[in-house]
């Protein structure tokens, strides 16, 4: 049988529609979020113009800053999405302050330092969930007491650490921002990574802290939550002032 | 030398010739409730408001009772806040109104009294003197000194018992202060109460904190006992960049590739030490501040804390995962007087 020149024209044109369609699905699955060419540039002059001081024009890292290369999308979306970066003054720790860019922005310079070399990537949504059937708040006010209570309080209020650093309190973070500090460890936060807390061990850390930031305390007032030192003040002012002024009422004369 | 200086040694020297005059009762003040009618009848009013007061808190406290039931633990804030709230009122608006009124209404006139004679009357003295002798003399306690002696000896052998009951207080201590069941080839797993999973070298990257237990752990049965075990053989796991660690040479072969694994437990007084900074390497523990410096076998750099944190041998199994090479190779927790014998 003769074969019909666009045949041939059409199986080449299918294999690779079906090779290219098949590789981009691929690669989706493993990246979820693909960025174009164009937001690395973007991403790229944004790190020139406000990053690469600190942390030399290439992500390699230079006086003040680390090297930046394979921290992963998500450390640049934690530390300039919440406003820790760019620095504002060298320190024990750097604050959380107003974000500085928009979230293109963001997206973008987080795309060109993930372009640099492979890290942790940008959660996905499937594991920032705090409701739902599978999701284990017991599991994760265990694994939140076993690995992140000793710094950042049962309650996720916050403590101090070594040096002027500590650890911040933990209510109104994001879902996304606690999921990449994990993930990342910034400044000197330890890493935890999928090997040691899954992806759904995250969830479920998540998901405590959100289930105890919305429901309020079981056991009365939590006065900031930071345990021994604010109740005893509180009871050594209010509760001694208190019985101290009634023991002047007792044995003051009545006019 | 003054007339008193002759008479006492330096510093015992008292004045008797002239003690401090006794300076009576300070003079009465005459209170606003006994010039006036109506100062008292306004006193009179906040007594019973104090009174009232009391009667309402005790309402508020019935009225948190019904209105906030318990029918989860989270009830249980705004039940026991208004029934408290209720009680406190209930209790001191009776205890306010009875000292406002013992204040402002009731007499209030000094009066002093004098002390009484400390010393019994003589014959009294005497009386007493006089009954001990007829006891004695009727029992014959002094004249039969069998009697005497073996109540003697009664009473010295009598407390004994209760001496020996301390011989219960529970088993000694013995060596147990100084071996964990960290043995040779036991692997680390994570702390779980499931029983926690085993950890590949490979998981353990640089930064990554574990808090790790001895997979043995779970085989022990009774409760108090796995507690008692874990609460000294916990360990915690953490990755340094291997240029970053100072290591003792003796020792260079205790830790894998930037894996160390240290005893959790304080060297002060036992506190879980786990406020790990990943680029510092500090270790601190939050009861006492002791910080220990991570990549220098956790030498202590500030606090309270004597000694280092002992460090877990480890390595590497056939499969990847990390296991102990033994023992700790010193008492772990805090240190007691004869901690260097073995």
């Amino acid at each position: 049988m003769r074969r019909r020149p666009w045949a041939i024209g059409f199986v080449i044109f299918l294999g690779l529609v079906l090779s290219g369609g098949g590789y981009a699905a691929a690669t989706n699955v493993v990246q979820s979020e693909v960025s174009s060419a164009d937001q690395v540039a973007e991403g790229r002059k944004l790190f020139l113009a406000n990053c690469a001081s600190c942390h030399g024009s290439n992500g390699e890292g230079a006086i003040g800053g680390p090297s930046l290369i394979g921290v992963g999308a998500a450390s640049v979306d934690f530390q300039v999405g919440t406003g820790r970066m760019p620095g504002q003054a060298s320190g024990p720790q750097l604050y959380k302050k107003p974000v500085q860019f928009t979230e293109e922005q963001i997206a973008a310079m987080a795309a060109y330092v993930a372009s640099l070399a492979p890290g942790p990537a940008i959660p996905d949504a499937e594991y920032l969930r705090t409701t739902g059937e599978d999701i284990d708040l017991t599991h994760g006010s265990e694994l939140f007491r076993i690995n992140c209570a000793m710094c950042h309080n049962a309650v996720g209020a916050g403590g101090a650490l070594t040096e002027g650093k500590f650890a911040p309190a933990l209510g109104g973070v994001t879902e996304k921002h606690i999921y990449e500090a994990m993930v990342t460890g910034p400044q000197n936060m330890p890493v935890f990574n999928d090997a040691n807390l899954t992806p759904e061990d995250k969830r479920d850390i998540i998901a405590y802290l959100k289930y105890v930031e919305e429901n309020e305390s079981v056991g009365g007032y939590e006065l900031a939550s930071i345990g021994p030192v604010a109740e005893g003040l509180f009871v050594w002012i209010f509760g001694l002032g208190f019985i101290i002024a009634i023991t002047v009422w007792l044995g003051a004369k009545a006019n | 030398m003054s007339e008193i200086e002759k008479v006492y040694p330096a510093g015992l020297a008292t004045n008797i010739q002239k003690p401090i005059s006794d300076p009576g009762i300070e003079p009465h003040r005459v209170r606003m409730t006994d010039k006036s009618e109506k100062a008292a009848k306004g006193a009179e009013q906040q007594i019973a408001v104090m009174f009232g007061i009391s009667v309402i808190g005790a309402i508020v406290s019935i009225w948190g009772f019904f209105a906030f039931p318990i029918d989860s633990l989270a009830d249980t804030r705004n039940n026991a806040f208004w029934m408290g709230i209720g009680m406190a009122l209930s209790l001191l608006g009776i205890g306010f109104g009875a000292v406002h009124w013992a204040k402002t209404l009731m007499p209030d006139h000094e009066v002093a009294e004098a002390r009484h004679q400390a010393r019994t009357p003589d014959e009294a003295r005497a009386k007493a003197i006089e009954i001990i002798k007829t006891a004695d003399a009727e029992s014959g306690f002094t004249r039969r000194k069998l009697i005497r002696r073996s109540l003697y000896g009664a009473l010295a052998i009598f407390p004994i018992p209760a001496l020996v009951i301390f011989g219960d207080l529970g088993p000694q201590v013995g060596d147990t202060l100084k071996h964990t069941i960290w043995k040779k080839g036991v692997r680390l797993v994570r702390d779980s109460h499931e029983g926690g999973t085993p950890i590949k070298a490979s998981e353990v990257t640089i930064g990554s904190v574990f808090h790790v237990v001895p997979e043995n752990l779970k085989d022990i049965e009774d409760h108090a006992e796995k507690l008692n075990q874990k609460a000294k053989a916990a360990v915690l796991l953490v990755r340094v960049e291997p240029s970053e660690l100072k290591e003792d040479p003796a020792k260079a072969s205790w830790s894998y590739d930037g894996i160390v694994a240290y005893s959790k437990i304080c060297t002060h007084v036992g506190c879980p030490v786990a406020l790990y900074e990943q680029h510092t390497h500090h270790l601190l523990c939050p009861c006492h501040q002791s910080t220990f410096d991570l990549a220098d076998h956790c030498k202590v750099i500030f606090g309270p804390a004597s000694r280092p944190l002992p460090q877990l041998a480890i390595e590497v199994d056939a499969e990847g995962y990390l296991v102990a090479q033994g023992d700790f190779t010193e008492p772990v927790g805090p240190s007691f007087w004869d901690i260097r014998q073995s």
